[in-house]
């Protein structure tokens, strides 16, 4: 095997071209304006629902009016712990997470262009959990939102995760005949409490 | 082994099915156009991914060894496979260290690229493919017809068909929602059951040793999250130097091939699982020998879009199919005879040449003039392909003297008022089914010496 990285890292070198400077992107920003309206409107068009709230109390109420009646609903937000089931370790197993209806998360931030949100293995414990619940909800703070993918990146900087994603709405595949169907492997819906 | 023009001819016999793939690539190369329009600084946008690749492709070999190193402190296990070959007996050698015989696959092209399924297959290794679109085309037995969207080319009935075959769904059921819903449940069993599941890599990142993996569905993190062994297969030239440079090509990705602002998930992998495992095969399979091609190494800027694809004329009324390579469309068509001129020599030829793929390229890939310059290579080289050799010769001929143009141009013109099926007709592969343009009763030429005489 390791005849073969020499391989080819010798041909690469001897065939890569002479060296060309990166350029500079620091100019790429995006509008601060308006994020939070924009945010809501693109998440909305990508099957997304947006929930503006004031408190986690209302979170609290939003959550046991729409829960599952003998559902399993579970949350890795310490303060929704005693509505739902808190899951606060890494090391569980992830396929116990395969009957769980509703998930309530945090997230570190959101972005206005796409209507992602960007989240990590500390907030998640699990990385499956926003994969494998039937329906996801996600708590963002509206001074959170921030424009497009450039400020993002400059706000992820150099943090240390094991593991992150940017989550868009609810998962959807339009493979057959572009057809859009919402819930494709992941969630079939996707709620953002916006808390201002 | 049938060449393009002769399997193009193939699809073309069903005149409304042409028509119908013709229209829907083209409503989403509509989308992406309205994506695009939406960010002023489109073009800005474009000319930094592209300069960020062409930096990649000046450093690729320092950037491999940097992501090499950063994977590994993060626990990931780095391989190298110089072909298709060495790339699958490592995902086997993996699977059977582990005593796995029954994998889930998200989407990689470079699988398809390495015939990965069919190998693991003849080793009694069962391999289900997790994305829908994949999954069609898996039960009919075919390969992806587009990069992006595998089963464009796949009526619902035929699917609604299919599934009522091998996943039992009632006869005649053709409703997307449905489907796609039976598929869902189907898969969750699948994902919930496989210790290994291998997925492809939208990009690396050199500075950071993490890679990114950009699903609409969810089905590579669903299979990468449940699995004991995740396995992530990617071509060298996949490498970004630094994270903050996927700000750039995230934005660019999917406006381009479907016009969505970004996917659904765009996940990133530093570190495994705590007690999994986590792999990652850097495969070459010919690309160091393209990045030494000076004319077509700017193929290896492409981030597999799939926009070359849905704007072209040929390929909308061609299909994927066609093409016969794992990657189809303008783009594959430069890649496909860097691995095999013999084989591919007709795939070059399969282009007007309109440069409509080149202006929706966001990494700015030159792909019709590289195309026109395959051509010319593979002509050179005596490979061009059977059909077009004689008619090609024959224009050659034409056009190198300026005489012998002018009468043919006359000729030609006579020729269509008097005897169109002179030039419709079997020997001319591309206006098979199709009407010529009405012909100009002079040419430029003619026209602009009759008139400069009268003016004098
Ligand atoms: S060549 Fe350009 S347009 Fe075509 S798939 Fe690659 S990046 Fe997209």
């Amino acid at each position: 095997m390791f005849s073969s990285r020499d391989e080819i890292l010798a041909a690469v070198e001897r065939n890569q071209p002479s060296f060309t400077e990166l350029p500079d992107i620091t100019a790429f920003k995006g509008d601060s304006n308006k994020s939070v309206d924009r945010f809501t409107e693109i998440l909305s068009a990508i099957g997304g629902k947006v929930i503006p709230v004031k408190s986690i109390d209302e979170i609290r109420n939003h959550v046991a009016k729409n829960m599952q009646q003998g559902g399993r609903n579970i949350t890795t937000v310490p303060l929704l712990g005693d509505i739902m089931e808190h899951v606060y370790r890494k090391d569980s197993n992830p396929h116990s997470l395969q009957d769980v209806d509703n998930a309530v998360i945090e997230a570190h931030f959101g972005v206005a262009e796409n209507g992602a949100v960007w989240v990590t293995e500390e907030i998640l414990m699990l990385r499956v959990l926003p994969f494998i619940c039937q329906h996801l909800a996600v708590i963002v703070n509206a001074n959170d939102i921030v424009p497009t993918m450039h400020e993002a990146y400059e706000r992820i900087g150099n943090t240390n995760y094991d593991f992150g994603t940017f989550i868009a709405g609810p998962s959807k595949t339009a493979d057959i005949e572009q057809s859009l169907v919402l819930g494709a492997h992941g969630p079939r819906s996707m709620t953002i409490f916006l808390m201002s | 082994m049938k060449d393009h023009a002769e399997l193009a001819e193939i699809f073309n016999k069903d005149e409304q099915r042409v028509d119908w793939h013709d229209e829907t690539l083209w409503w989403i190369r509509a989308k992406r156009d309205i994506a695009v329009h939406k960010l002023p600084e489109w073009e800005e946008l474009r000319e930094a991914a592209s300069q960020i690749k062409v930096n990649v492709l000046s450093n690729l070999s320092q950037y491999l060894k940097q992501f090499e190193k950063n994977a590994q402190a993060n626990g990931i296990v780095v391989h190298w496979a110089k072909d298709a070959g060495e790339h699958n007996r490592i995902v086997h050698l993996l699977l059977k260290e582990q005593g796995i015989d029954k994998m889930v696959k998200s989407k990689s092209m470079l699988t398809e690229e390495c015939h990965l399924n069919e190998y693991l297959k003849a080793q009694g290794i069962n391999v289900i493919d997790s994305d829908l679109g994949e999954r069609i085309v898996q039960l009919a037995e075919e390969m992806p017809s587009h990069i992006v969207l595998p089963c464009i080319h796949k009526k619902k009935e035929e699917i609604g068909e299919l599934f009522h075959q091998h996943l039992g769904t009632p006869a005649g059921n053709a409703d997307p929602q449905f489907l796609t819903e039976t598929a869902r449940q189907h898969l969750r069993d699948t994902f919930l059951t496989r210790r290994a599941a291998l997925t492809g890599v939208n990009f690396a990142i050199a500075e950071t040793g993490e890679f990114v993996v950009c699903t609409n569905e969810g089905n590579a993190d669903m299979g990468a999250h449940l699995s004991d062994i995740h396995i992530a297969s990617m071509g060298i030239e996949k490498l970004i130097p630094e994270r903050k440079h996927l700000g750039i090509f995230l934005r660019l990705l999917t406006r381009s091939a479907t016009g969505q602002p970004i996917t659904t998930y765009s996940s990133h992998f530093k570190k495994p699982r705590e007690g999994q495992q986590m792999h990652i095969i850097l495969v070459d399979n010919g690309r160091s020998v393209q990045l030494g091609r000076e004319d077509f190494r700017n193929s290896l800027k492409c981030i597999r879009c799939g926009a070359c694809m849905n704007t072209c004329p040929v390929y909308r009324r061609s299909g994927g199919h066609s093409y016969h390579y794992a990657i189809s469309g303008p783009i594959g068509s430069i890649l496909a005879p860097n691995l095999d001129m013999e084989k591919y020599a007709d795939l070059p030829f399969a282009s007007t040449l309109c440069g409509s793929c080149s202006n929706v390229c966001p990494v700015k890939i030159d792909i019709h003039d590289q195309l026109y310059k395959w051509r010319q290579v593979l002509v050179q080289k005596g490979y061009s392909p059977k059909t077009k050799t004689a008619s090609m010769k024959a224009m050659a001929w034409v056009l190198e003297s300026p005489g012998r143009y002018r009468a043919a141009g006359k000729a030609a013109r006579v020729t269509m008022k008097l005897a169109p099926f002179a030039v419709n007709n079997k020997l001319n592969p591309w206006y098979k089914h199709r009407d010529m343009p009405a012909v100009p009763k002079q040419s430029f030429n003619e026209w602009y010496q009759t008139n400069r005489k009268d003016k004098i």
